[in-house]
């Protein structure tokens, strides 16, 4: 087992929190992991990346290889498409549909659609409404990690547990909401992938 | 025991608690700033009392470093690349009176330039001094090497740099921990000269300095963290570098590495195992993060030995991050990437916080130098630096910290008029008192705004040093109290900070004026860390 997985969003969207959650998900389920993350300037409302290597065999670099991501996460369309570069074949393309708009040139809703429409394997939803329906609005870094505990390798019961341990500091009542939203986002992506198996 | 997961900074961190450390000293800087912030943290550490607070600049915790050293206890001292210029000094000088407790720097450099002015290589201080340099390829050498440090420290009676850079600091794995040291107790030097680098016993501390290199060498060719796996294919040998190890392994993952390696983690460059690959290999491949230091060291200078390639014959980039696309061109191994970023996609970079007091500052600022043209405002390092982008564009420079106010007086001293100096409370701290007491000394006609949003912002909110203290100091410095002029940036005060600005730069003089408001971003974690203390 190896998955390569790329995150995505902006400065302040909660990328780094989601990286830590995987990372010690991976750790509690015994596999080996690598994830490099964006720290410093670009957090002031900047483009951020983090790679997450995960593997049941040892992890070198980490760094992914262009070409090689198993799948994309990000929380935000046009910060997914900036690391398409790195994205496998087959790769999976999963995103937040909800733009992040701090700039005057961000490109069009159909620009966007466009993009995704090219792609194989694209699984979008509207994280930001999923996270406001939860009643925490801020949680859609969260919902989209529910979304990838569809895809990947790593427990339930991991997820939880890397949940806890990145919030415990901050108070029970936040960890709940967060695995509240971590639910809504995984139930949305297994229905739409039942749907999708269903019809194709 | 379990692995617990840790950036390589924490894995420094905790490797630094558990060797017993009784000190860290460091200003922020990234990618440096968690080692810092992980044991101010940590509950050992604030059991055990470990130092951890914030020190005013580089030099000041280098030298507190020493002076804990001195003391006979174990210290680390953390910075960023271009934070040890500003501790060059104590640090060069440190080699020579050499340590008594374990003294460790911990240094990160930031090839690529994520957050820094520049991607110098720390290396090259640790050969200028003359001391051991340890440089980990993964998050659990980062650990053991250094909980090894300090002991090396003692063993040599040097300093020892560990040499960090921005993909290891800031990249998590599982990382096992070992035993708990205690610290060491309170005693001081059995040579009461050690310290005292008078001419005539610096001599003396100098060539015992130079007689260790011999030693540093064997300890070099025999660290675990060097070593030599030979291969297959002869053609080629490779030498690895700190994190390049890790590139090249992933290259040939899965499969045998087919070329004769040296994997280097503890320099100085161990010769003899240099020598067995340099005698097995018909050409040399070095491999390294930062500038060509191992290359450079390789390369015979009239180009009669093997060829070896690297980064100075284009074969790796000259500058920029490591990555595995890159080794792998080198090693002519290559994978397909078959998706392109559509046209559509723009940059994002970094910008001010909606509704950062820094934004209120310029945008007056602007409009009270509007009509002297372009060209007059001096800046520094920090969040304000942002102003250089659209839609602001309105400072001229940003090159070291402090920088600011020193520029501006060179300029004035050339004429320019007005000349305006922007930096913030920390940077001031750090090294902008000096330049204000030579602007004071001379009567400079410039106009100082120091931005206090009491916060070391652009790190990540550490505290800082000028906190409560600003003006005082600026008194204490000889700056006229009618010319220290307090506003608050906010929207509605435009027209009195324009008016403000408006008559510091008529003043002929020094003036200060200090737009003063509270970093968002720190009191949204106040009020956070507030609301979960009442909760509990
Ligand atoms: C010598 C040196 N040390 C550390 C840094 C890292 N650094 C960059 S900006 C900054 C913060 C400066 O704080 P302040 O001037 O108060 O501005 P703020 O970011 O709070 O607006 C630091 C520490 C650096 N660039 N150079």
């Amino acid at each position: 087992m190896k998955t390569d997985l790329i995150i995505a969003g902006v400065g302040g969207q909660g990328i780094l929190s989601i990286g830590a959650i995987i990372g010690q998900a991976a750790l509690y389920d015994e596999l080996e992991i690598k994830q490099a993350e964006t720290h410093g300037m670009s957090q002031r409302g900047g483009a951020v990346v983090s790679h997450v290597r995960l593997s049941d065999q040892p992890v070198y670099a980490d760094l992914i290889h262009r070409g090689q991501a198993d799948l994309i996460l990000a929380v935000e369309p046009m910060e997914a498409l900036r690391q398409l570069p790195f994205l496998k074949t087959d790769g999976y393309l999963v995103t937040n549909t909800e733009p992040f708009r701090n700039l005057s040139n961000y490109p069009s809703r159909s620009e966007i659609q466009e993009a995704f429409d090219r792609l194989p394997h694209v699984l979008l939803l509207n994280a930001t409404d999923i996270a406001h329906q939860t009643g925490n609005p801020k949680a859609s870094n969260l919902v989209m990690l529910g979304a990838l505990s569809a895809f990947i390798q790593l427990s339930l019961h991991a997820f939880e547990t890397g949940i806890e341990s990145v919030f415990h500091l901050k108070g029970q009542n936040v960890i709940d909401i967060n695995q509240k939203a971590f639910i809504a986002g995984r139930e949305e992506a297994l229905s739409q992938l039942g749907s999708s198996r269903q019809t194709g | 025991m379990k692995r617990e997961l840790f950036l390589g900074n924490e894995a420094v961190a905790q490797a630094a608690i558990d060797a017993g450390i009784s000190g860290v000293y460091a200003y922020p800087g990234t990618p440096s700033t968690e080692i810092t912030e992980y044991i101010q943290q940590n509950s050992l550490a604030v059991e055990r009392k470990v130092h951890s607070k914030w020190s005013a600049n580089e030099k000041t915790a280098y030298e507190t470093a020493l002076g804990m050293s001195y003391a006979g206890k174990r210290a680390l001292v953390c910075m960023k690349q271009v934070g040890l210029n500003v501790a060059a000094d104590v640090f060069m000088n440190s080699a020579i009176t050499g340590i008594h407790g374990g003294l460790v720097l911990a240094v990160a450099d930031d090839p690529g330039m994520h957050s820094s002015q520049n991607e110098q290589d720390s290396r090259y201080y640790g050969q200028f001094a003359m001391i051991p340099v340890l440089e980990p390829s993964n998050q659990q050498e980062a650990y053991n090497m250094t909980y090894e440090a300090f002991q090396l420290s003692e063993q040599t009676q040097l300093p020892v740099m560990l040499r960090l850079t921005t993909r290891l600091s800031h990249s998590r794995s599982g990382v096992w921990r070992r035993e708990v040291l205690q610290p060491k107790t309170l005693r001081l030097p059995k040579n009461s000269k050690q310290f005292l680098l008078l001419p005539i016993f610096a001599r003396k501390n100098y060539a015992r300095l130079l007689e260790k290199q011999v030693p540093l060498n064997l300890l070099a060719e025999q660290s675990k963290y060097n070593f030599f796996r030979d291969g297959q294919d002869h053609s080629l040998g490779i030498v690895c570098c700190g994190l390049a190890w890790n590139y090249v392994q992933e290259v040939y993952a899965g499969s045998a590495i087919p070329f004769p390696i040296v994997k280097i983690s503890q320099y100085p460059l161990p010769e003899k195992l240099m020598g067995k690959l340099y005698e097995s290999s018909d050409e040399l491949l070095v491999i390294e993060e930062g500038y060509p230091l191992v290359e450079s060291q390789l390369r015979d200078f009239f180009g009669k030995g093997k060829p070896v390639h690297g980064k100075l014959d284009g074969w790796l980039n000259r500058y920029g991050e490591l990555t595995t696309d890159q080794v792998g061109r080198a090693l002519k191994v290559e994978y397909d990437a078959v998706f392109e970023s559509p046209d559509c996609v723009v940059p994002r970079p970094p910008s001010f916080c909606m509704g950062c007091g820094h934004v209120d500052a310029f945008v007056a600022l602007q409009e009270a130098v509007a009509e002297f043209g372009e060209g007059h405002v001096f800046s520094d390092i920090g969040c304000y630096a942002l102003a250089a982008l659209p839609p602001f564009e309105s400072i001229y420079s940003c090159v070291d910290m402090g920088a600011s106010i020193t520029m501006a007086k060179g300029a004035a001293d050339a004429g320019l008029f007005p000349a305006i100096a922007v930096l913030g409370d920390s940077t001031f701290a750090h090294s902008g008192m000096t330049g204000l007491l030579d602007a004071v000394n001379e009567h400079t006609n410039m106009l100082i705004v120091i931005s206090d949003n009491k916060s070391v912002s652009m790190t990540g909110g550490q505290d800082s040093a000028a906190t409560d203290i600003l003006e005082t100091i600026c008194v204490g410095l000889g700056v006229d109290t009618r010319h220290i002029r307090i506003v608050v940036p906010l929207k509605k005060n435009y027209a009195e900070m324009v008016r403000i600005f408006k008559e510091e730069i008529a003043f002929v003089g020094v003036s200060v004026v200090i737009p003063r408001r509270e970093c968002l971003q720190r009191a949204a974690r106040r009020l956070r860390q507030y609301r979960i203390r009442r909760t509990k």
